[in-house]
Formats: structure tokens, C-alpha cells, sequence
């Protein structure tokens, strides 16, 4: 790295640190200290109106030792599944899909399919719930079609409750995935196709020499950002179950609302939130050494 | 390398700055029994000051109701203002621990009387104890014990209800029977008061085709009420009290509570409620109760004006019905109690004050507004549902029958109740493990606290 040596602008140090120093005024007043004290409140057992006592590291021991709050954990990966995996896949064969065939009215499609994203997260999960209530529009649609012994109350179902959450995922995702793999889809020359498709190409060849690579930047992207979304859902889960039936359907986010807001156990809530953070943190920056190294 | 050490660095320097102040979160509000000798009752010898007072009195009726008590009272003391911040009762719920906390504490708030919120407040010393406007206003000769009680903590917060009085409700609310008399009429049922008479009614409901009882549980905590009134006809209420303020003395496990998991797992199965309740929101349930489908609901009275305005005189609310208990017992409280901060600096202004709001004028005004005053409960001049509202609370009341919600037991109760009657309505939870489930937490509950 050749930055170091340059001169002037930026030396010396100090005068950058002048530059910078409100945005790092700014970064420490409301990144940096909520973070600091969010730590020092998880070592303490704190229903936040009396006295904290100090448990030292009990409550992170507690986080990833009991089956209770294990489970929201696991519920989350799953979700990983519904709100990333899928639809990043799903984004990939519809972006190469419209690309190639070139579909009139491209960009009405693209706005449909990104709408999901621009509606409050509340609202797509009143509007999901009423589809998947016991006299909902899926339900009916199962009968109309003779599949009547399919229909049920999904939301009520301890084995269905959480896929049906990942499924508003799924909606909620693909659009942004396509959206981004269309913008990474258009940079690629044309001649390119078509000089594989010279070479005798197919289209699953294509897409897998050309357009997946050519993507991978957006890729990164896509991930990172349904990733997030996945581990800290919490809107969908509030209103469309409270976690429930049974525990099914809890995540880590609604566990620290409930753990910190309802049962006053701050500490045990906010120490929640910090492992959710740091495996959030982990898997960002795992994504991006993967599409880093995969560049070089 | 250097710019990343000293980013390092400083966030090293805030952090040993926070511990090194090294105070635990929360501040000691414990303060010493300051409480005056002598309760002054004259407010308009106090001179000018300013009460705060929380409150979550936004729906409907209830909004009118305490913004007309608030001006008469400073009507009649001119040298009282008071400044009224009202939040819904989610919203109260998340503000109020901040805000209780603070120097500058509201004097008078409306508490939700479980052990989650009141019972944490006065167990950090943030309540005043209302014992002695109890003594001068004689509050005792118009609160049934029952009532107060749902408002009563030992000063360790770790009793519910007994002990001292920490705040006085307005209103009251009771987990009844709302039934549709044209579809009993129809079906040939009279208004069920036994068990027996109860679960034929169903079975006929249920041969007729209708949805004997309408129930969804999709939000989970329905299910509280719903258990709670299957309960209600099986276990002695004293147990059931017991078991609902988390102390020591009763058992989850009990005959009759196996009795009673085992009716509401038998009537699941016999398809007497609503099909796929667990997938079906509460709203959805008692609104398709009021657009007719469904013969009996087993909810809190605090619909009434909602399915009076769509059934009209369709409706009918009775007690639940008595079974194998021999006695009547319902699940009921009140509405949230109005407490007394004690960082209020005009303490007897706010008993006063409190003691203004649940006068029996003022019960009159509830009353007038529609809803069910806790006090004074005058049936006559109403009619139809709302008067057997009135009737049933007046003799649950009287008849000391009043049981508490079940999720008030401990901390963690209303999440395991929850999930466990949305199990046992699944049949994935059979009734002996769900009870057993149920008895874990309690038991462990009472011997921590020494309840």
C-alpha cells in the first residue's frame, strides 16, 4: 500500500484526525458507547429499576448453554435458509432468465418484484397473516383445487409456523436478489454470450461460466444483506405468531425484546443481542473474504 | 497500523471510563419509610402545585371519562393543575420503567398489577405503599378484599396479593360467558350455570353444525383466559388463587387440575371450539363471534361494547358455568390500578386525588361511559347485556369468586402458559406433561421467593 508514504494531503496525522473527528465524534457518540455500555450491562443481572449485580460473563454462559434460548438460534439459521439461500438462488436463474430473453416491459417486472422491499415490514406480515389464517386465501385456494386435507391453520401449526415466516421471507427477498443481479447482469458485454454460445455453449453453461461470475460482487452483496435480515427478523415473527405456537417460531431479536422490554432481564437480553451481533459480524465479514479471494 | 491502535485505544479509554466508574446499573431508590404520620386530606390547603399523572385511559368511553373526573377535580381545587400524559397500555408498559425511575417521576401512574411490572416496582422501592390514604379515606369499606388484593404486595414485593395496598383500580373485568340467545333459543339451550348442563349445550351445538365455542389462540395469550375458564369449574378457587399469585400451597398437579387439562383436551377433540384455533387471531374469533358464527365465547368483559354494537340484543354474558369445584369462581381483575410514585413530591395531593377517581361519583361517570366500574356497581337503569355484566361482576364480587389471571404467577409464566395451552391444544403437549410443565416452573418459582 502506497498511502502511507504519500505527503501531504493527510499529513501530518494530526492534522487528519481534525478532518475526521466529527465523523468519529458521531461514530463514538452513537455506535461506539451504546456498544461499550451494551457490554457492560450484559455482565450484569439487571431488571432495569433496581440495582444491577454484577455476573461477570454468567449471562453469555447462560445464552449458549440453555436449550431455551439455543432454540431461537437454530430457528434463526433456518430462516437463514428461507431469507438468503433461496432467494439468492431464486434471484440468479430469474436475473439470467430476463436478461437473455430479453422481456418486454423489463422494468415494470423489476419494480413488482421489488416492491415487497419498500413495504413496512408490519403490514407485509398483517397482510401474510391473513393469507395463511384458517378461512385465508390460501386455504381456500387448497380447497377450490381439491387439496381440502392440506388446508389448516398454518400459523397455529408447531411444524409449519416458522417455514410459513421463511416463505414471507422468500417474498420479501427475491426482489431485492434480482434487482441487484440484473444491475451486475448488465455489465456483461453481449459479445461475451455470444462468443460462448459459438463455442457450442448451452444455457445452464452459460449461465455458469459468464453470468455467476460476472455477478459475484452482487452476490456478496445480496448475501450480506438477506443474511442480515434473516438473524435480526422480528417484525414478521411479532406480529404474525409472538413466537409461537408453543415456541416454534421464536427468534434471537424477539427473544431480546421479550428477555429486556418484558421480563426485565436487561442483561440476559442485551447479551442476546451481543452474540446475534458478533455471528452477524462473523458471517459479513466471511462473505466478503470469500468474494474477495474468489476475485484474486 | 497506528491509526487502527489508536481507534483501539479509545474505544479501550470509554470503556475502562465505564468501569471504572464502576457503578451497577439501576440506582438504590430504596429510601427510608418517609411516610407521614398523618395523611393530609385538605387539598386546597396545599397550595399550588402541579400532579403528573400517567395514564392509559385512551380508548373510547374511558378517554372522556377521566378527562371529565380531571376537570372537576381541579374545578373543585383551583390550586391544583394536573398534567395528564396518556399512552396506550403497550406503550405505558415500555415507558413507564424509565420513567418511574427518573428523578422527575410521574406522581401518579397506572401500574399493570402483575408481578412483572407492579410487583418489580415496589421490590425496587419505586411504589409508595397506599396503606395509610387506605386508612383515611376508608377505601377498605368500598373495595371488596378480592379487588384489592389484585393490587397488594409485601414491601419485599416478593408476596402478591397480600400485604400492602399499592394501587387502586377504576375498573373491573371478568373472563365470562358471552353467548348468542338467538342461537340458544333456536338450539332449544337455556344459559348454561352447571358443568353438566354446559357440556350437553356443546354437544347440541355441535350436532347442529355451529362452532360450539369460538376461540382463537393464534395470538397466544387468549389461551390464558380460555384454560382459565375450563379451570375455573374444576379446581377450588383458592387453589386457583394460589397458583395464580405464585405462592406456595397448591399444585399444578392436583386431581382437579388434571380434570381440568383433560375436559379442555377431551373438548379439542370432540371439535367443540373453533376448528384450527390455534392458527386463528383473537380479533378474527370474537369478530366472527359478532357477525353470528359461534354459540358461546368465553372472553373478558371488556368487549362488550364492541359485540353489543354488532349483536345487540342477541347478546347474553353470564359467570362461568359451576362444576365439579361446587363453587363459582371466575377469572377477573381490574383495570390497571392508579399507584403513587415515591419520588412524588405531593404524595397526599395524589391520594387525594386517586381517592377523587374512584369516588362513587365517579363510578357513576365509568358506568355512564360504558364500561364496568370496579365499585359501586349500579345495574339498575342498564339493560340488556351490559346489565348482566353488571349483575355477574356485583355477585362475583360479593360472592368473593374473583380468581387471578394465571400468568400474573411468576416472571416467566405468562410465556410458558402461553405456549403450553397452544401445545395442548395441538395435542402435542398431553395434559399430564403440560401440567407437570406448569408445576416445574411454579414450584421452582415459590421455593426461590419463599412465598
Amino acid at each position: 500500500m502506497s498511502r502511507r508514504q504519500a505527503g501531504p494531503p493527510g499529513e501530518p496525522r494530526r492534522i487528519a484526525y481534525v478532518y475526521i473527528a466529527p465523523a468519529l465524534l458521531v461514530f463514538g457518540l452513537f455506535f461506539l458507547t451504546p456498544l461499550v455500555h451494551a457490554v457492560w450491562l450484559s455482565l450484569y443481572e439487571w431488571d432495569g429499576l433496581s440495582v444491577g449485580r454484577w455476573v461477570g460473563l454468567d449471562n453469555y454462559r447462560l445464552v449458549l448453554t440453555d436449550d431455551a434460548l439455543r432454540e431461537p438460534f437454530l430457528h434463526a439459521l433456518t430462516l437463514i435458509v428461507f431469507f438468503s439461500i433461496i432467494p439468492c438462488a431464486l434471484g440468479l436463474a430469474l436475473a439470467s432468465m430476463i436478461t437473455r430473453s430479453a422481456v418486454r416491459g423489463v422494468n415494470f417486472f423489476r419494480t413488482v418484484l421489488f416492491l415487497p422491499q419498500v413495504v413496512a415490514l408490519v403490514v407485509v406480515a398483517v397482510a401474510w397473516r391473513q393469507i395463511f389464517a384458517p378461512d385465508g386465501p390460501l386455504n381456500d385456494f387448497l380447497r377450490t383445487v381439491g387439496l381440502g386435507d392440506v388446508a389448516r391453520g398454518w400459523l397455529g401449526d408447531e411444524r409449519y409456523a416458522l417455514i410459513c415466516i421463511g416463505v414471507v421471507g422468500i417474498w420479501v427477498c427475491t426482489g431485492l436478489c434480482v434487482v441487484l443481479f440484473l444491475a451486475g447482469l448488465s455489465k456483461v458485454p453481449r459479445e461475451l454470450y455470444e462468443a460462448a454460445r459459438l463455442d457450442g455453449a448451452g444455457p445452464i453453461r452459460e449461465f455458469i461460466t459468464i453470468s455467476v461470475p460476472a455477478v459475484r460482487g452482487e452476490l456478496a452483496v445480496a448475501l450480506t444483506l438477506t443474511l442480515v435480515a434473516a438473524m435480526r427478523t422480528f417484525d414478521l415473527v411479532y406480529v404474525m405468531t409472538s413466537g409461537g405456537p408453543g415456541t416454534s417460531s421464536r427468534v434471537p431479536a424477539y427473544e431480546v425484546w421479550d428477555r429486556a422490554i418484558n421480563k426485565g432481564q436487561v442483561g440476559v437480553g442485551v447479551t442476546i443481542a451481543l452474540v446475534l451481533t458478533a455471528f452477524i459480524l462473523l458471517c459479513t465479514v466471511l462473505i466478503n473474504r470469500l468474494s474477495e479471494s474468489a476475485d484474486s | 497500523m497506528t491509526s487502527r491502535r489508536t481507534r483501539w485505544a479509545g474505544a479501550a479509554t470509554v470503556a475502562a471510563l465505564l468501569f471504572a466508574s464502576a457503578c451497577a446499573p439501576g440506582s438504590d431508590n430504596k429510601k427510608d419509610s418517609d411516610e407521614p404520620a398523618n395523611v393530609k386530606t385538605d387539598v386546597a390547603k396545599m397550595g399550588k402545585l402541579t400532579l403528573t399523572v400517567w395514564d392509559q385511559e385512551v380508548r373510547g368511553g374511558q378517554a372522556e371519562q377521566i378527562a371529565a373526573l380531571n376537570k372537576q377535580f381541579m374545578d373543585k381545587y383551583p390550586n391544583v393543575t394536573i398534567k395528564r400524559v396518556s399512552r396506550s397500555f403497550d406503550d405505558l408498559r415500555k415507558t413507564l420503567r424509565l420513567a418511574i425511575t427518573d428523578d422527575k417521576a410521574p406522581d401518579v401512574v397506572q401500574a399493570n398489577n402483575g408481578r412483572s411490572d407492579m410487583g418489580q416496582f415496589v421490590k425496587a422501592g419505586l411504589l409508595r405503599s397506599l396503606e395509610p390514604y387506605n386508612k383515611a379515606y376508608k377505601w377498605s369499606d368500598r373495595y371488596p378484599e378480592s379487588v384489592r388484593a389484585l393490587a397488594s404486595y409485601t414491601e419485599d414485593g416478593k408476596t402478591f396479593g397480600a400485604g400492602n395496598l399499592y394501587g387502586l383500580p377504576q375498573a373491573g373485568e371478568l373472563v365470562g360467558l358471552w353467548y348468542n340467545k338467538a342461537k340458544l333459543s333456536k338450539l332449544g339451550i337455556e344459559v348454561p350455570t352447571t358443568l353438566t348442563d354446559f357440556e350437553a349445550a356443546l354437544a347440541k351445538a355441535k350436532q347442529a353444525g355451529e362452532t360450539p365455542i369460538q376461540f382463537g389462540n393464534l395470538d397466544a395469550w387468549p389461551g390464558i383466559h380460555t384454560f382459565g375458564f375450563v379451570q375455573n369449574q374444576f379446581v377450588p378457587r383458592d387453589d386457583i388463587r394460589n397458583l395464580g399469585f405464585g405462592r406456595k400451597g397448591a399444585s399444578w398437579t392436583s386431581a382437579e387440575n388434571e380434570k381440568a387439562a383433560t375436559t379442555f383436551a377431551d373438548w379439542v377433540k370432540k371439535g367443540y371450539f373453533t376448528k384450527d384455533f390455534n392458527g386463528l387471531g383473537y380479533d378474527p374469533a370474537w369478530q366472527d363471534f359478532a357477525k353470528g358464527k359461534g354459540v358461546f365465547l368465553p372472553a373478558g368483559t371488556w368487549l362488550l361494547a364492541d359485540l353489543k354494537k354488532a349483536l345487540g340484543d342477541d347478546l347474553g354474558f353470564a359467570l362461568p358455568p359451576v362444576g365439579d369445584s361446587g363453587k363459582q369462581a371466575v377469572t377477573g381483575g381490574t383495570g390497571l390500578p392508579f399507584a403513587i410514585t415515591e419520588a412524588s413530591k405531593h404524595a397526599d395531593a395524589a391520594g387525594a386525588y386517586i381517592n377523587f377517581i374512584t369516588s362513587p361519583e365517579a363510578m357513576k361517570l365509568i358506568a355512564k361511559a360504558g364500561n364496568l366500574p370496579v365499585t359501586d356497581v349500579d345495574s339498575a337503569g342498564t339493560t340488556g347485556a351490559q346489565k348482566e355484566v353488571f349483575d355477574a361482576w356485583t355477585k362475583a364480587t360479593g360472592d368473593d369468586a374473583l380468581v387471578p389471571y394465571l400468568d400474573y404467577a411468576t416472571p416467566d409464566f405468562y410465556d410458558l402458559l402461553t405456549a403450553q395451552v397452544q401445545k395442548l391444544g395441538s395435542g402435542s403437549e398431553k395434559p399430564k406433561s403440560f401440567l407437570d410443565n406448569l408445576e416445574k416452573e411454579y414450584t421452582t418459582f415459590t421455593a426461590s421467593n419463599g412465598g
